[in-house]
């Protein structure tokens, strides 16, 4: 076990013991649904089906039915796709790259942030597989022996590597997730009362019961995947970014797409995490596990992604001009002045300049503020994304191609009904299984607990050290 | 019917202390079951380090070497394609994918074998010796045979008493646990 100094805030307030904190976490599971759980499932499972009927429109009639011309073959549908997979980073940068980083205050927040990105990852999945119009061939990206040849997929095309990163990323999430999963439903099948709350978990479970040598392999498999997955994660924007940035189309063509896009991605998907977690704590009674710090820590990552993001942006620019090249001069004079600029400049805003309020600690720490301004960076990275979809599309090297981009009602709908299908998808999620991950918070209670922490202090008072008082958790 | 004796501790550090204790008399302990991974608690049991590690490790090599050559396969000899006059052995354009792949393998096969050398896998219905002991208890069991004579057990309880458990009981299970 890891000491851990008592000037550190708790990360589990309130004097729990094991079994409170079981309680507490499978509490939202046993207890009955409650109406506005109802309320928001339903909502979220109409907009859903009104964008799957879109799908199904779009299936039908073909992709005619989208806005998209012969300048403009990605609009919305790729814009979508990229801000989704972007969102989907959150989950695995917590539960990844923090846990290597042994930064505790993750396990408040990973296993939702892991459903998170597994739920994004569909949506995204939802766009560029739709966008092939003839979707039932979609299985043609898959290199298996065929009798037109056989003919192989292009290995040496971005597409093709992002076909191999998204399936990748999909899988590889889901399996950590659910390993990670299956000793908490363990809990929930050892503490339920009725015979089908028994019987299911009970096969969800694995039949798992927490031997030593179980918890052992848990233990070297999560670390190994958390390891192998660290490279994943980055790899994957890195690939989206291929797509645009092995491209010769002014504002696409740039070495710095993969740094700027997996920052860009991290900043989203943490946005997003917090505008989920916001909410479940809230109404889950959470506040407890998901405290100030942990949303504090949140901001934190947002402030370093953000300007990152923001640095980027302006060594666009900058390159742009230093490069003398007149296209790429073009592409970005019109950006920020052509027909587009207000999702310029609503990028500009929401991404660069909101973010570095969170300088401020007051705000790093106000509930309210880093919920408004989660919604803001969500907005900011899907302008990112239509900028650079769009913008550099609609005006390329030929003028007398040059074409205006709108979407259409299905598009829109299609895009609203995948956010349907997020919430529905995470309600579910929430409803069914435990939202903490109880076997992670207990393992940091003894050295991050509220109680554990004051005995600590006193400990050390009475041994006539110096004495501070325990730092505001406020 | 399965007979087993059950020592259950509510603190993780005495559990530790516990186990050398019981260790110390040279008595058997069949498993620990814990609510979550107690650190150390493998070492004292004497638990062989688990090579799951090494086998995602070879899984993600032949992943890799699978990758590599069906790649080079498709493009120089089963299909060769020119694609923007690059060569047919276009080998950094390989990369991605390979990378890809690698890591889909091992971590399949680390997954796979963890539910596997566990025995984990849907449908696999397990009564735990106690309820709590995913909970917040932490159950030491100790295999009870016809050969286990009641001084025996008594023995076993009185140290595990000593040793601050909180209750000790026996446990009857229809499948060996």
């Amino acid at each position: 076990m890891h000491a851990e100094s008592y000037l550190r805030p708790p990360l589990i307030q309130g004097n729990k013991t094991y079994l409170q904190i079981t309680e507490d976490i499978s509490r939202s599971v046993e207890a009955k649904p409650s109406r506005s759980w109802w309320i928001a499932t339903t909502i979220s499972a109409i907009v859903m089906t009104w964008g799957l009927i879109c799908i199904a429109w779009t299936v039908w009639f073909g992709i005619g039915t989208w806005g998209l011309n012969r300048t403009i073959g990605w609009g919305w549908d790729i814009t979508n796709f990229v801000w989704w997979i972007g969102i989907g980073h959150a989950g695995t940068l917590i539960s990844a790259i923090l846990l290597l980083f042994r930064q505790k205050w993750r396990t408040g927040v990973n296993r939702a942030a892991e459903a998170m990105t597994i739920f994004a990852v569909i949506c995204a999945a939802l766009f560029p597989v739709f966008h092939m119009g003839r979707v039932w061939l979609a299985f043609y990206n898959l290199p298996y022996p065929n009798t037109r040849g056989p003919l192989w997929p292009n290995f040496n095309s971005p597409l093709m590597w992002d076909v191999f990163a998204i399936s990748t990323y999909f899988t590889v999430s889901l399996m950590f997730w659910y390993t990670g999963l299956i000793p908490d439903i363990a809990t929930i099948r050892d503490r339920a009362k009725t015979k089908i709350a028994k019987w299911s978990y009970g096969l969800l479970s694995f039949g798992w019961v927490g031997s030593a040598k179980h918890w052992q392999r848990h233990e070297m498999l999560s670390l190994v995947l958390a390891g192998i997955s660290t490279p994943l994660v980055l790899s994957v924007h890195t690939i989206v970014s291929f797509d645009f940035a092995t491209s010769v189309i002014p504002g696409w063509h740039t070495t710095i797409f993969p740094p700027y896009f997996v920052a860009g991605a991290i900043f989203s998907g943490f946005a997003m995490v917090l505008t989920l977690m916001l909410i479940t704590r809230k109404v889950l009674n959470l506040e407890e596990y998901i405290t100030l710090d942990h949303i504090e820590s949140m901001n934190k990552i947002i402030v370093l992604t953000g300007s990152i993001v923001g640095c980027a942006y302006l060594t666009e620019l900058f390159t742009a001009w230093y490069s003398q090249n007149p296209y790429e001069q073009y592409a970005f004079a019109n950006r920020a002045l052509g027909p587009y600029w207000w999702s310029y400049w609503g990028m500009m805003t929401c991404n660069v300049i909101s973010p570095q309020l969170f300088w401020v600690r007051k705000l790093r720490r106000s509930v309210w503020f880093t919920f408004f301004m989660s919604i803001v960076i969500n907005c900011g990275m899907w302008f990112e994304r239509f900028v650079i979809i769009v913008t550099s599309l609609h005006r390329d090297y030929v003028p007398s191609s040059w074409a205006m981009y709108s979407p259409t009602w299905v598009e829109i709908s299609i895009y609203v009904g995948s956010i349907g299908l997020f919430f529905t998808a995470f309600l579910i999620f929430a409803k069914t299984m435990p939202v903490i991950a109880m076997a992670e918070i207990r393992h940091i209670m003894k050295t991050s607990g509220e109680a554990q922490k004051k005995a600590a202090l006193a400990e050390h008072k009475h041994h006539g050290h110096d004495t501070h008082p325990l730092p505001n958790t406020n | 019917m399965k007979r087993y004796l059950l020592g259950l501790f509510d603190d993780d550090e005495v559990l530790l202390k516990a186990v050398d204790k019981i260790r110390a008399h040279d008595i058997k302990i069949h498993d620990v079951v814990t609510p979550f991974a107690v650190h150390g608690l493998d070492e004292k049991l004497g638990l062989r380090e688990s090579k799951l590690h090494v086998g995602g490790f070879f899984v993600g090599l032949t992943g890799l070497a699978i990758a590599f050559s069906f790649m080079t396969w498709v493009f120089t000899s089963n299909w060769p394609i020119v694609f923007g006059g690059k060569p047919h052995f276009s080998f950094p354009a390989f990369i991605p994918i390979m990378f890809e792949f690698t890591v889909l393998s091992a971590s399949i096969g680390m997954t796979v074998a963890f539910l596997a050398l566990c025995h984990l896998y849907p449908g696999r219905f397990r009564e735990p010796l106690d309820p709590r002991t995913t909970s917040h208890l932490f159950g030491m069991v100790f295999k009870i045979t016809d050969e286990t004579t009641q001084a025996e057990k008594e023995r076993i309880a009185h140290l595990l008493r000593e040793a601050g458990a909180v209750e000790v009981k026996e446990r009857e299970m229809q499948k060996h646990y």
